[in-house]
């Protein structure tokens, strides 16, 4: 097992690296977009919230496998060349942030009808209600199921190494076949992983500590 | 104080998860296969189920065809007599070795090149095709040759865990080489315009090519690919069990007829020059 970390080291690395990038940008952006999505599922127009759920429920409901396949071949088909990397993270963005959209809009539910009353009576906009008064307390009840989403999102992040995205997953498979020692290496993938998700599962456990 | 016990506990889960993985192969590598074999009357092979002419699952019976698909039975027959039975599990070039190890598989016989780095983890047969690899690109494509794809920006594109995408980061280094999991796909990337070229054996790529009229191979073979069946370490019984049917088939004409069979319409393929 030693052998391999050492002689496979820098694939690793480059695998590891592309891993956490790809994760960071579809964390960033699935949480935008979620968001987004939730304040459109929540509005009180009619065709707004049906923009919303048939977003929501077209990401959640097709495989993340065939929405990453779709951005890699199909896209270049007709549009424009676009990398592994680049379809897989868009195609993971794109998930994440129906999962999130659903967690976010739950959070706002959960903040009593009240506060948004009492905001427009003091007369904030409906913007500026949101952007003060509900969203921070909605973002504080929902950590717990965000940071399950987060998590979820690195593990998915795997789904590059099906669209020659050079991740972690992808390298792990490469020097799985170069040395057909495959348990040893996917076990060290594995551990890869860990050393991704464990910080960050700390991380929104302290976060929620110290907000709640 | 807590703190340290989640540690420790979660290190005592991961080194009982790496102790499994790595003594659960002792009791399939004593198990003899042969007379193991010869007492169920079946051999269970591992084949391709994706590689037109090789092993191939066709889609309305349901069943593996291919020159593999036939040689295997025909050794099988060979070997356990008249009544002899095949089971084939379809593997991809990722899945093969693993399958193999852990005893799912007794064989492989699924376009594998005997290569040396390989033939220490695994045992080979004499090679049963002599193929080679070569190039299917697009009709009209200014590729001619793999010469043609080593620089930078050129994308190749070949299938995980084949030989052939090591041979040709070798041969053009400084293209860069996608791989993906199956022809299939790699066939689409290639039609997407994600590689100029697709890489592996000439065989495969004929059976692509006559699938995909808009698409020829180019530049002849740039690497010789012998195909051997694979059986486990110290599995010598075996082997040389293998060995003796392919020979026999290879005297008494069976081989030749299956090269026939599913060689003899292929554009490009020289029977002369691969008949035993």
């Amino acid at each position: 097992m030693l052998e391999i970390i050492s002689s496979q080291w820098p694939s690793l690395l480059s695998g590891l690296w592309n891993t956490i990038l790809c994760s960071v940008i579809a964390l960033i952006g699935s949480l935008i977009i979620g968001t987004f999505f939730a304040l459109l599922e929540i509005s009180k127009y009619k065709v707004i919230r049906i923009i919303g759920s048939v977003y929501v429920e077209v990401f959640r409901n097709i495989p993340l496998l065939v929405i990453a396949m779709a951005f890699f071949l199909i896209v270049p088909m007709y549009f424009t060349k676009i990398s592994g990397f680049t379809a897989g993270t868009i195609g993971l963005t794109l998930y994440t942030s129906a999962f999130i959209a659903e967690t976010v809009r739950a959070g706002i539910n959960s903040v009593e009808a009240g506060q948004l009353e009492g905001a427009l009576a003091n007369g904030l906009t409906t913007g500026q209600a949101m952007r003060y008064i509900i969203l921070p307390q909605a973002f504080k009840v929902i950590i717990p199921p965000l940071g399950n989403q987060f998590i979820n999102l690195v593990k998915n992040s795997s789904v590059l190494a099906f669209v020659a995205g050079f991740d972690l997953m992808y390298e792990g498979n490469m020097i799985a076949n170069d040395t057909l020692q495959t348990i040893p290496t996917y076990f060290i993938v594995g551990i890869m992983y860990l050393i991704i998700t464990l910080p960050l599962s700390y991380y929104m456990r302290h976060l929620e500590k110290k907000l709640a | 104080m807590k703190k340290l016990w989640h540690w420790i506990a979660l290190c005592a889960v991961l080194l009982t998860v790496g102790g499994l993985a790595g003594c659960s192969n002792q009791s399939v590598a004593k198990r003899d296969v042969l007379s193991a074999d010869m007492k169920s009357k079946q051999i269970t092979w591992g084949v391709k189920s994706d590689t037109r002419l090789f092993g191939l699952e066709n889609i309305r019976t349901g069943k593996l065809e291919g020159f593999e698909i036939d040689l295997a039975k025909a050794m099988t027959k060979e070997i356990l007599g008249k009544d002899g039975k095949c089971v084939f599990v379809p593997v991809t070039s990722g899945t093969r070795v693993p399958l193999l190890k852990n005893g799912n598989i007794d064989a492989i016989m699924a376009t594998m090149t005997i290569t040396p780095d390989r033939a220490k983890q695994v045992d080979f047969t004499h090679s049963y095709f002599d193929a080679g690899q070569s190039l299917l690109v697009k009709k009209g494509s200014p590729i001619k040759n793999i010469q043609d794809l080593n620089h930078k920006g050129a994308v190749i594109l070949g299938v995980s865990g084949s030989n052939s995408v090591k041979n040709v980061a070798k041969i053009a280094p400084k293209a860069r080489v996608l791989q993906l999991s199956d022809y299939a796909q790699a066939m689409t990337a290639l039609k997407s315009k994600q590689g100029q070229a697709l890489t592996t054996d000439n065989g495969i790529l004929y059976g692509m090519a006559s699938e995909n009229p808009g698409y020829e191979v180019v530049g002849g073979n740039f690497t010789k690919e012998p195909y051997g069946i694979a059986v486990n370490k110290n599995q010598q019984r075996f082997r040389n069990k293998l060995n003796w049917a392919l020979a026999r088939l290879e005297k008494n004409g069976t081989y030749n007829r299956l090269l026939l069979k599913w060689f003899g319409n292929v554009k490009g393929f020289n029977y002369q020059e691969m008949k035993r």
